[in-house]
């Protein structure tokens, strides 16, 4: 059914060994340009299996918003020598779980299973990288599906439709301003050939990432993985990622979002700033911990303890910062108000905050006890394999590597109050903005 | 290539959860199961009082969910915004939160503050301060939330099926209450829903990590200081009311919600596990399920179906979930009659059954990943009544299910004639 594996020599072997309880990151690449990073954790008889594309909804052509993620869906749709299905009843029939997710710079296929389990789920894996295929009969209902998908997590959630709106305001030329899901216009139009020759055009294995996560030896997961996916040659359709990029932001966008399933209405406002892979870490590093700081505690954090606690205008307040993305990051800040209180008002009180904490500086104590918790952040986050899995997939997608993903905590903890505030004051550009206001219709009656 | 998945399925023998599981009692008595793990140099635990949203009154319903909301608004000499940042001080999450049937405490906290961890958290269990500010602050939030509840499809269609199914029972109405309810709650009633919620009658405790049997018990010793004995009494059953029929809530927007059910099967029911084998065949949250595939796979009418034994402390129903567009509501619930009255009559097929056997054991042991997770579930599994080696012989007891015993609780289960919709839309050709 299978070619006989060769197997290759790796090109690259790093061993990191992290602080004193921390397990063993094996990264090497195939000579047919996979990485491969192997994470042991042998508490439980478990194992998680994923493989990344560098691809996403930031790569599909034009008229075709959504392809990548019809694509994911249809990889499911089976092989050559699988039937349509037989993935997920496979792994289902094993006692394991599967899935899909599409970003704007990914797609990620992953398997948790029984550790006993893995040489199947690579052998499956494997097929589809190379031996997709399906019929109209597979691909017609399934864009029904993802129509559906788009409706229920999306058309039906005003929230998400605001947000959409927003991304597509922020972003005047690069494609993460297209919802990964697609525009529905252009999604009722999307055909199995495009999705066919959007996978004959992205995937393979030197564009993919292999991370097997769980209770593993690690070499014998790298020996499984030369042994099925060492024999795929490369695809010589891939391309070196070519987007559009910004041009200049000159001029701030505002905008208003009115809905009457509504129920809470509030301010958000997201900056377009360097991201991990884009910019300076240390940099990004600055803007995650000014997150952390203005946002990071429901209860501590700057913008909730001035205005939700002492000046009582916000229901709530908040701050994030969108660091793992390939090409641009987006810091976000938000005001929910009280009753009587207007957008406007509450718009004004958030970006005063904000103003006088970038004049007055860090609280040293509130700057101590965020740098504590990443330091606990490191140790509880040993206990969850899957989401270390995650962490190195996202990074090495995004172009990051996995020194870079295993140093971030390093980075973090080397940012020091005044870069904070730097980056804040050189980033937090209102130029480079978008501001909604989500709100019900000024003279509305509720539908409800 | 169907020969693969016949192929695969011997591959898959079934492995054992292997938990080792201690049981624990304090020197004051109370009782805990522990999984020790000492790999990593962190602790995490999981308390249960039982009673819930259901200890409250209809006059003051929410008033549990507000009160558990206010635990880490301050506590003895804390102010809010002192036991947060205590709490960041001590990089630990505690985290509070009040369901229909209980209260639900989780701590995760590293082995080295042990100690300054466990005394921070009994003072939020037993000096909460319930300050006005903190109250109405946290009202407000309760409101705006029940307020986005009003305008959520999800919420009303849940909300509307256990009202019609439970009708005067606290079942039969929202957990977190009614904007009206909520906003008449004053201290004195979040001192009284305190008093009656949180006590060692009815506590059910679960830990994994770092951490012997013999400091657990001091730990738990520690925490329960000051704990009153007995609260609240708990409600009666809750009989299922809803009659076949549909109930349409007119809501603007492109798809309907649909819920749908009928009565279910008590989760001390001695065919419970059968019934649970069974509607994972039906409906499990997974591709392969019936529902799936009938609705979502072969005719592309949603993007996800499923059902669910709804098995609470005090009732139980059959429930299921779907958003699809309005046009095709009518058809959806052709389908659903349809796809009942087959598991009614017919019940699962040897094939099926067999293919759900080495699935659930399989998954099972993948449950138990995390301290967080196993502490939750020592916790839970104590709260629904299951022995400690229930754990190590629950996939033998699956695994010797017969068609014959699946089909009849089957059988037993699927009513067509007694669906009961709610539909939450604008559905075609439905009024």
């Amino acid at each position: 059914m299978f070619a006989r594996p060769i197997a290759f020599a790796a090109l690259i072997v790093v061993s990191l060994l992290r602080p004193a309880h921390a397990e063993p990151v094996t990264h090497i690449q195939l000579e047919n340009g996979l990485d491969v990073v192997v994470i042991e954790d042998r508490r439980a008889p478990v194992v998680v299996h994923m493989v990344w594309y560098r691809v996403g909804a930031a790569d599909e052509p034009p008229l075709q918003s959504g392809i990548a993620h019809f694509l994911e869906h249809l990889m499911f749709k089976g092989t050559e020598t699988m039937a349509p299905g037989a993935f997920s009843e496979v792994v289902e029939a094993n006692g394991g779980r599967d899935n899909a997710f599409t970003s704007w710079d990914y797609t990620g296929y992953f398997q948790r299973v029984a550790s006993d389990r893995l040489a199947l789920m690579m052998e499956m894996e494997a097929d589809r990288m190379q031996n997709l295929a399906f019929t109209d009969a597979e691909w017609l209902p399934e864009r029904d599906v993802i129509l559906e998908e788009r409706g229920q997590v999306l058309e039906s959630r005003v929230g998400g439709q605001f947000n959409e709106t927003m991304m597509a305001a922020l972003f005047k030329a690069h494609p993460y301003g297209i919802p990964i899901i697609g525009w529905r216009h252009e999604m009722e139009d999307l055909t199995g050939e495009m999705a066919m020759d959007f996978y004959r055009q992205h995937y393979g294995p030197n564009n993919a990432i292999l991370i097997v996560a769980g209770d593993v030896d690690t070499a014998e997961a790298l020996e499984l993985a030369r042994t099925h996916y060492g024999a795929i040659p490369p695809n010589p359709n891939i391309a070196p990622i070519a987007r559009p990029s910004e041009p200049p932001h000159l001029a701030e966008r505002r905008l208003v979002f009115e809905d009457p399933r509504v129920g809470t209405p509030y301010v958000s406002r997201m900056y377009l700033v360097p991201s991990r892979a884009s910019g300076d870490p240390a940099e990004a590093a600055a803007l995650q911990m000014l997150a952390a700081l203005l946002g990071g505690s429901s209860t501590t954090s700057v913008l909730e303890r001035r205005l939700n606690f002492e000046e009582g205008i916000a229901l709530s307040a908040w701050a994030g910062y969108n660091s793992m993305m390939r090409d641009y990051g987006m810091f976000s800040v938000g005001i929910a108000p009280v009753d009587g209180v207007t957008l406007e008002e509450a718009e004004a009180a958030m970006d005063r905050v904000i103003a006088e904490f970038l004049q007055e500086g860090v609280d040293l104590e509130q700057f101590e006890r965020v740098r504590r918790q990443i330091r606990a952040s490191e140790i509880y986050a040993l206990d969850d394999a899957q989401g270390r899995a995650r962490q190195f997939g996202v990074g090495l997608s995004i172009g990051l590597s996995v020194e870079d993903v295993e140093g971030w905590i390093d980075t973090l903890e080397a940012v020091t109050p005044e870069d904070v505030i730097a980056a804040g004051a050189r980033l937090l550009d209102r130029r480079a903005s978008v501001t909604g206001y989500l709100t019900q219709p000024q003279s509305a009656e509720l539908s409800q | 290539m169907k020969i693969w998945i016949a192929l695969f399925v011997l591959l898959a023998a079934p492995l054992r959860a292997e938990v080792a599981i201690t049981p624990v009692t304090s020197p004051s008595g109370l009782n805990a199961w522990l999984v020790e793990e000492h790999s990593i140099p962190f602790v995490a635990i999981e308390v249960i009082f039982a009673g819930g949203a259901t200890l409250d009154s209809d006059e003051q319903a929410g008033a549990v969910n507000l009160m558990t909301s206010l635990l880490s608004e301050g506590a003895g000499e804390m102010d809010a915004q002192a036991f947060a940042a205590r709490s960041e001080e001590l990089a630990t999450s505690l985290s509070f939160s009040a369901g229909r049937d209980s209260i639900s405490v989780s701590a995760r906290f590293l082995v080295e503050d042990a100690e300054a961890v466990i005394d921070h958290l009994r003072t939020a269990l037993t000096q909460p301060r319930f300050d006005e500010d903190a109250i109405a602050r946290v009202r407000g939030q309760i409101v705006a939330q029940l307020r986005r509840d009003a305008l959520d499809p999800n919420t009303l269609a849940s909300q509307a099926f256990a009202r019609t199914a439970f009708g005067a029972h606290p079942y039969g109405r929202e957990s977190n209450g009614t904007a009206e309810t909520v906003a008449s709650l004053d201290r004195d009633a979040l001192i009284a829903a305190h008093r009656g919620a949180i006590t060692r009658n009815g506590v059910f405790i679960g830990a994994a990590g770092d951490i012997t049997a013999e400091d657990l018990g001091l730990l738990l010793d520690r925490l329960f200081e000051g704990i009153p004995e007995a609260g609240r009494e708990p409600p009666p059953h809750a009989e299922f009311l809803a009659e076949a029929g549909l109930e349409i809530i007119p809501f603007d927007g492109p798809q309907s919600v649909v819920a749908f059910g009928h009565a279910g099967i008590a989760r001390d029911d001695p065919d419970f596990l059968t019934a649970f084998v069974v509607n994972e065949v039906f409906g499990g949250g997974r591709f392969g399920t019936r529902l799936m595939q009938s609705v979502r796979t072969e005719r592309g009418l949603t993007y996800g179906i499923g059902a669910f034994l709804s098995s609470g402390a005090y009732g139980e129903s059959y429930q299921g979930r779907l958003s699809t567009d309005n046009a095709n509501v009518e058809t959806v619930m052709e389908l659903l009659r349809e796809e009942w009255a087959r598991m009614a009559e017919e019940g699962i097929s040897a094939e099926e059954l067999a293919r759900i056997q080495t699935y659930l054991t399989g998954a099972y042991p993948l449950r138990f990943d995390g301290n967080s997770s196993i502490a939750g579930i020592m916790a839970s599994m104590q709260y629904q009544g299951f022995d400690i080696d229930y754990v190590n012989i629950r996939n033998d007891l699956i695994e010797a299910l017969t068609l014959e015993e699946v089909n009849a609780v089957a059988a037993q289960l699927y009513d067509p004639d007694a669906l009961f919709f709610v539909i939450v839309g604008q559905p075609v050709g439905l009024n």
